[in-house]
């Protein structure tokens, strides 16, 4: 299981990569914002995307837009974590084809979850 | 400067009157003063003029600049927002610090008690290798190895979530940081006022162009993390369990 995360501030994407390990996934590459995390999944056989929204540059909507809008990369499972707890904006995730959100601050528990909900129904 | 322009003509005609009066020697000083009285006239209508011009769009720039409802905003709301922000930012690094403290706290005996049981341990495996303990003595340290295993287990697990617990007490160096950057933005914004408020006053005496400074709105505004007691106005989720809600009415 290859694992991409996306997030602009290093710790954050710290505590995602050692949570993550802390699952068992230890295939984990980072990227600061969209414009670097898209090439990366289009060329690296990722099977899992986490990102966070607020990013400068490439904003992580945006990079949901992306992949949906890929062919090769569509149907990759993408869980966004991000500070953003408008209800407005997380109806346009889902919209936009988001698999799992988690709202910042968050908990080790929470993640595990929302990973396991997501592969569950892939799977299922 | 685009000044009324002085009446040539009409200067040119004061002025040769003002001649030919001197060059007769009928014209009394009374009738010369007032000659050129009137000459000097020019020069002050023109002065008033451009003082009553620049005194009008002085006027008119400090107007418009009060009127910038952005302004008001800042002092009003934004500013005070700001420094609620900031205490929040103060907050969240306190509470970081003293979750990692604390678990440094709550760790640090339960790793030297692993640490002391070890050499209790060592010195009685040294003594057995060298023969020196008896059957009773065996049996004992035996026991002790179990207890041993059974507490080091239970360590570790504790140690672990210590662990844990620190790593996701950085997370709120993404949050504030997100947090102190909108405060910078806003200093930014109010340097561009003041300096907007310093060019009124040096060049006032040129058409005052400050165009409206709007808040930049984009198609979906970012909030944030959300500051207690500061929640953005509309549907904000209280937390986790509230996204789950929502995404589950959204048939997730």
């Amino acid at each position: 299981m290859k694992i991409l995360i996306v997030d602009d501030f290093s710790t954050m994407r710290r505590i995602i990569k050692n949570l993550l390990r802390d699952l068992g996934f230890n295939n984990t590459e980072e990227a600061d914002d969209g414009n670097t995390g898209l090439p990366k999944l289009q060329s690296g056989n990722f099977d899992f995307l986490v990102t966070d929204w607020n990013m400068p540059g490439m904003t992580g909507i945006d990079l949901l837009r992306a992949v949906r809008a890929d062919e090769r990369l569509k149907t990759l499972p993408v869980l966004m974590v991000t500070a953003e707890a408008k209800k407005e904006q997380i109806v346009l995730a889902a919209q936009e084809g988001v698999n799992g959100y988690i709202v910042k601050p968050f908990t080790a528990q929470t993640l595990k979850e929302k990973i396991d909900k997501i592969f569950d129904r892939i799977e299922g | 400067m685009d000044a009324t322009p002085i009446n040539r003509d009409l200067l040119l005609e004061k002025a040769q009157a003002l001649v030919s009066s001197l060059e007769s020697a009928e014209t009394s000083d009374e009738q010369l003063e007032s000659q050129i009285d009137e000459i000097n006239s020019f020069k002050d209508n023109h002065l008033f003029q451009e003082l009553g011009k620049m005194t009008r769009e002085i006027h008119d720039s400090i107007m418009k600049f009060r009127m910038d409802s952005r302004i008001s905003d800042l002092a009003e709301t934004d500013i005070p927002d700001a420094k609620d922000r900031l205490e929040y930012v103060i907050t969240m690094t306190e509470k970081a610090a003293n979750t990692a403290m604390g678990v440094i706290e709550e760790g640090s005996p339960v790793a030297e008690k692993l640490g002391a049981e070890a050499s209790v341990l060592k010195a009685q495996w040294q003594k057995f290798r060298k023969r020196e303990l008896s059957p009773d003595e065996l049996r004992a340290m035996g026991k002790d190895v179990e207890a041993f295993f059974d507490e080091s287990d239970l360590m570790m697990s504790k140690l672990l979530s210590g662990f844990t617990e620190i790593l996701m007490a950085q997370d709120f160096q993404d949050l504030t940081g997100q947090i102190i950057r909108q405060v910078i933005n806003l200093v930014n914004e109010i340097e561009t006022n003041l300096v907007e408020l310093i060019k009124i006053q040096g060049e006032s005496q040129t058409q005052a162009k400050n165009e409206p400074m709007n808040k930049p709105q984009g198609e979906t505004k970012l909030e944030g993390p959300q500051v207690p007691g500061k929640e953005s106005s509309g549907d904000v989720m209280k937390g986790q369990d509230d996204v789950d809600d929502l995404l589950a009415s959204l048939g997730f």
